[in-house]
């Protein structure tokens, strides 16, 4: 039962991503193009909506289901990591056309040549472990 | 019932995202999908490698679960709320693949000359899967977080550091359409 919330959640993801088309290669590669609006407003109103959304938790406390605090833990504080990581990660983004959520969605939409992503995206973050103490951060 | 076999506008998704997002808040997690990458190099016994892999991957089986799930949505998406329709791309976009050898743009959500068995399985198609995935899970760890993570969830919390990796992850993406993607396809 403590799990069924979260399979909902994934499900009703799965849903918005493949309705929305924010799954599609062809969506991410017009973004990056310039081309269409419908991904910039997919983000950005899920931005807005969701600054809103975290502004007001912060500001009524509002509690958890299981009556904890609600944080949102901050992120490390570098510049490095952030733009060398975010750029070698756009790079697969806009070749693959699928992110981490969406490699998993597009499995469900019957597509299993994805696995072979998923397994090298696995090895990718494999590799990121093993080179971590070396890497600028 | 048509309207949701229609795809769905922007200003509808957006909000949907954004009320994912929320709920997992309220479930006292945070909504990121890059970190199930680490959980299954936990489960596969990465820990005897590096110290990164050293965690309790059992709480994470909550994400996992959501995983799961997103799977089963894409299935019930495409089986049942999908009426076949193409996508609507800017004519533009289709005239510019079309130039790249990719055909019938936007008839399905991905690309058969990326996607199909036969393009997959070739030397070309395989490289091709391997180095953009080997990028995307390598990219989002050191990066430390995806999509979600960072162009969701860190910048609805107003994170410098997660606008820095956004914008990182355009400078990438357009690396690879404007100048990379040309010099892959172009037959």
């Amino acid at each position: 039962m403590k799990y069924l919330k979260f399979l909902l959640v994934g499900i009703f993801f799965g849903i918005v991503l493949v309705k929305s088309e924010a799954v599609s290669w062809y969506r991410i590669f017009e973004m990056f193009k310039f081309q269409s609006f419908h991904m910039y407003g997919i983000i950005g109103s899920a931005v807005v909506l969701g600054a809103i959304s975290v502004w007001a938790i912060k500001k009524f406390r509002v509690k958890s289901i299981e009556d904890q605090e609600i944080v949102l833990p901050p992120k490390n504080k570098s510049y490095t990591r952030y733009i060398l990581g975010g750029s070698i990660f756009g790079l697969g983004w806009a070749l693959a056309g699928a992110c981490p959520g969406p490699m998993y969605i597009l499995l469900g939409t019957g597509v299993f040549s994805m696995l072979i992503v998923i397994a090298a995206a696995t090895l990718g973050t494999f590799a990121y472990g093993l080179l971590r103490d070396k890497l600028p951060h | 019932m048509d309207s949701i076999l229609q795809p769905w506008p922007w200003y509808v998704s957006g909000p949907l995202i954004t009320l994912v997002m929320v709920f997992l808040l309220y479930f006292g997690k945070t909504f990121g999908m890059s970190s199930n990458l680490r959980t299954l190099c936990s489960i596969g016994g990465a820990a005897k490698y590096s110290d990164f892999f050293k965690f309790d991957w059992k709480a994470q089986r909550w994400n996992l679960t959501v995983v799961l799930g997103a799977i089963i949505g894409g299935f019930i998406a495409v089986t049942f709320l999908s009426n076949g329709s193409a996508i609507d791309l800017n004519p533009e976009t289709v005239k510019d693949l079309k130039e790249l050898g990719f055909e019938n743009a936007g008839a399905s959500l991905l690309p058969g000359e990326i996607y199909d068995w036969n393009n997959a399985l070739s030397l070309k198609g395989l490289a091709i899967l391997i180095v953009a995935g080997f990028l995307v899970g390598f990219g989002t760890r050191y990066a430390g977080g995806c999509t979600s993570g960072h162009a969701i969830t860190g910048l609805s919390n107003l994170q410098l550091p997660s606008l820095i990796a956004v914008i990182g992850f355009f400078v990438g993406g357009l690396i690879m359409t404007h100048f990379l993607i040309p010099l892959i396809f172009t037959t």
